[in-house]
């Protein structure tokens, strides 16, 4: 009896001709999510995906595969060959194990047989191993309805026996979508916008804007303890680091204070186009939610798109705050966003910022900047930094 | 060069502490409590430091107490005189410029139901000295006030706040929270008729993670840390030899260079405060610069300038200084201590806390003066419009 964990890949499998890419895709993932444990072994039995474990890292090897995109499904399994008095024994174990977890006082056995071949029938492995269970557990009685407990038997090239199936997030393989850059800052909505297009199989780059010396180094170890914490998500990302206290300093001298804001963000946009351009990223990936602040305004969002031509997905857009903060808790984003330090939107925070601002009032306000040298500016002093999992 | 103005925060401790310790953790690193001779050595040397510190405060050594620092004292202090008095009365008095370590015993007591009194401080951070007679009760038990202030060093009149307090109830127990004063001006213990004093080994040049308490020798507490009964029980677990043994150091030094490093540190704060009044226009000093304050803090507000902005500026140059108090610097809220002092908002965004040492030379202040007043004015620059 082996122990190994059993992986579900969900609408993986509808994708007819491109299956064997996903799955590739997500065993390489499973792979790398894993290779620090001791490299067990992931395998394929007809179709399901197998990762060997040892008792010790159970918890940890879960732990990370619910991160991978593509699983729908964990389940810790006992591994047995194709032999009934094996598979009986491996169901007593089973059972025992769920006991000590949880109250159980009604099962069902659910037999599947990916192996046609397999000389017995499901009806009757559910019949003898439900019979094992009765006699070995005076407690239990079969309830085929609304049973406590299902007791699986996955029949495939050798067998497997679960009890417990963790759902995971889904999704798709990260890498087999194309690849993003995200505008990513310190607060709580940007690295749950990531998350969410990570998680539609796009690979993750981002870019962050700080005004050093007006915002703290504190607020770079931030982001970086973001990214860190998306890059188990989303593997490696590469993190464009840019001070853009310069173009700041420029548009507070040389435009409407009301306008700062609006402008900034172009800059933003404008910078992360030219990264995004430069590294085959093709869209960017912000955080913004509809209303939440003045540059969130549908007329603000508007004059932000008509900076640059890049695509740019807003996985947040109908979202509000609590439904956001729900899910940066689940990823475990939120104690990291939390953390105070003065970030670089706050550095010029103009008293009254324009809510609905016009494309052509803000192109104006901008011919009194020099657009092109601030952005070559800017780009020039960019830092990299690559974060891993 | 760098010039490190955060003192009030921490400390450098002095290559002798660092080499005390550094011997204790290689060679003498029995435990006191151990009955072989390695334990009695270190026991030795836990008792040189009491002895020493004593002599330092003019106390006896058996009234000396070794914890693991400024916040453990204060709780041990403040939480075992109330409980210890905790049938006479449920009053207790404070003032709003404590340290977060006094203020949040006493917001602890106030959820269990005692009465807690906030005494007002005046622009310059002295504590309303009619408010505390008129708020001293039959009922009152415990009196906790910061001996110097950390964020902007006023030094309290402890004389007149223990004349008072036994005129009016002599049952009264007084806890000084001494950790800005310790070292750094003279406190006469004895004769104020202090009930317990608090201390801290890393703000003189000792190490982290180790302090004091003094306990008048008549004086009961309730012990809140149970276990091997070290210190007499009052704070049981076993001792930092090495922290004490260097805290004992650092106190061995400043004995012996006491008045000549204050005289240095007071200067060096003088001449600062002068030289910025001098060059840079809309400021406002938040310490006084006479005898009233405690001679190594300096508290400047920049008017048009963040505080942690020019924190920031100031330590592209290796010049590292403080916003408000080190210890609140994590929370997004406004400096209690400048509240209290009724600074104006706009004032408390730009202020900086500058604290002095011993160590630190003219030339470094030339420095940072005049990277301060670069940074100012450029901060200045950008964002006024």
């Amino acid at each position: 009896m082996d122990r190994v964990i059993s992986i579900s890949l969900g609408e993986l499998t509808l994708k007819g001709k491109n299956r064997s890419y996903f799955e590739k895709s997500v065993v390489k993932h499973i792979k790398n999510a894993v290779k620090d444990l001791g490299a067990p072994k992931v395998y394929k039995d007809l179709g399901k995906v197998f990762v060997e474990v040892n008792e010790n890292n159970i918890e940890t090897l879960i732990k990370r595969l619910k991160k991978v995109f593509g699983i729908v499904l964990i389940s810790p399994c006992i591994r047995t060959d194709k032999d009934i008095e094996e598979i009986k024994k491996a169901s007593i174990a089973a059972v025992k194990e769920a006991m000590e977890k949880n109250n159980v006082s009604t099962f069902k056995v659910q037999t599947k047989r990916a192996d046609k071949k397999f000389p017995i029938k499901s009806m009757e492995i559910n019949r003898q191993i439900g019979g094992t269970i009765l006699r070995n557990f005076e407690s239990l009685k079969v309830d085929v309805h609304d049973p406590n407990l299902y007791v699986n038997v996955d029949i495939r090239n050798k067998c497997y026996i679960y009890t417990d199936k963790i759902r995971t997030y889904g999704g798709l393989p990260v890498g087999t979508n194309g690849k993003g850059l995200l505008l990513l800052s310190g607060g709580i909505d940007s690295p749950v916008a990531g998350f969410m297009i990570a998680k539609r199989g796009v690979a993750i780059d981002a870019v962050y804007y700080h005004s050093y010396p007006f915002t703290s180094e504190r607020a770079d170890e931030k982001v970086k303890e973001l990214a860190k914490i998306l890059s188990r998500y989303c593997g490696k990302i590469r993190l464009h680091s840019i001070n853009i206290l310069n173009i700041q300093r420029e548009i507070n001298q040389k435009c409407p204070e009301d306008e700062l804001t609006i402008i900034t963000r172009r800059f933003m946009m404008r910078i992360a186009e030219r990264i995004a351009n430069q590294n085959g990223h093709d869209v960017l990936i912000t955080g913004e939610s509809l209303g939440q602040v003045a540059s969130q305004t549908i007329k603000s969002i508007n004059v932000t798109n008509s900076s640059v031509n890049i695509p740019i997905l807003r996985p947040l857009i109908g979202m509000d705050k609590t439904q956001i903060i729900e899910i940066s808790k689940d990823i475990e984003t939120y104690e990291t966003s939390i953390l105070p330090y003065e970030d670089c939107c706050t550095v010029f925070l103009p008293k009254h910022p324009v809510t609905k601002p016009k494309i052509k009032d803000i192109e104006e306000s901008e011919l009194a900047l020099n657009v092109g040298e601030l952005i070559e500016f800017a780009i020039n002093n960019m830092e990299i930094i690559e974060i891993e999992p | 060069m760098i010039v490190y103005l955060d003192n009030s925060a921490t400390t450098r401790p002095r290559d002798e502490v660092i080499d005390v310790m550094n011997n204790m953790l290689k060679i003498d690193y029995g435990n006191p409590s151990s009955l072989h001779r390695m334990g009695l050595e270190a026991e030795k040397k836990v008792e040189s430091s009491r002895q020493i510190i004593a002599d330092f405060l003019r106390v006896r050594k058996d009234e000396i107490f070794f914890t693991s620092g400024g916040t453990e004292s204060n709780n041990i202090a403040i939480q075992g005189l109330i409980n210890k008095n905790s049938r006479a009365g449920k009053h207790i008095i404070t003032t709003e410029i404590e340290h977060s370590s006094v203020l949040n015993i006493f917001k602890a007591y106030e959820q269990r139901g005692y009465d807690i009194t906030y005494l007002n401080v005046d622009e310059y951070g002295f504590i309303d000295i009619e408010q505390l007679e008129n708020s001293i009760r039959e009922d009152t038990i415990v009196v906790s006030i910061m001996l110097v202030n950390n964020e902007i060093g006023t030094i309290q009149n402890l004389k007149q706040i223990k004349k008072i307090i036994s005129k009016k109830n002599n049952n009264v127990k007084l806890h000084i929270d001494g950790v800005q004063a310790f070292g750094k001006i003279k406190v006469d213990i004895k004769d104020l008729g202090i009930d317990t004093f608090s201390f801290s080994g890393h703000k003189i040049h000792g190490p982290k993670g180790v302090g004091g308490l003094y306990v008048r020798k008549d004086v009961n507490l309730d012990p809140i840390v149970f276990g091997g009964n070290q210190e007499r029980g009052i704070r049981s677990g076993t001792e930092n030899v090495p922290g004490i043994v260097g805290l004992g150091k650092a106190v061995e030094i400043l004995r012996d260079n006491f008045t000549q490093e204050k005289e240095k540190i007071l200067s060096l704060k003088k001449y600062f405060a002068s030289s910025i009044q001098e060059k840079i226009d809309n400021i406002k000093m938040n310490s006084l610069l006479d005898n009233r304050s405690a001679p190594h803090i300096l508290n400047i507000s920049f008017i048009g300038v963040k505080g942690e902005v020019l924190l920031h500026y100031l330590e592209r140059f290796n010049i590292f200084v403080s916003t408000g108090s080190a210890c609140s610097s994590h929370k997004k809220g406004k400096s209690h201590v400048l509240k209290a002092i009724n600074l104006k908002d706009q004032l408390i965004d730009g202020t900086v806390r500058f604290s002095f040492a011993y160590s630190n030379t003219k030339e470094e202040l030339d420095f940072a003066l005049d990277k301060l007043i670069e940074s100012v004015n450029e901060i200045r620059k950008i964002t006024m419009r």
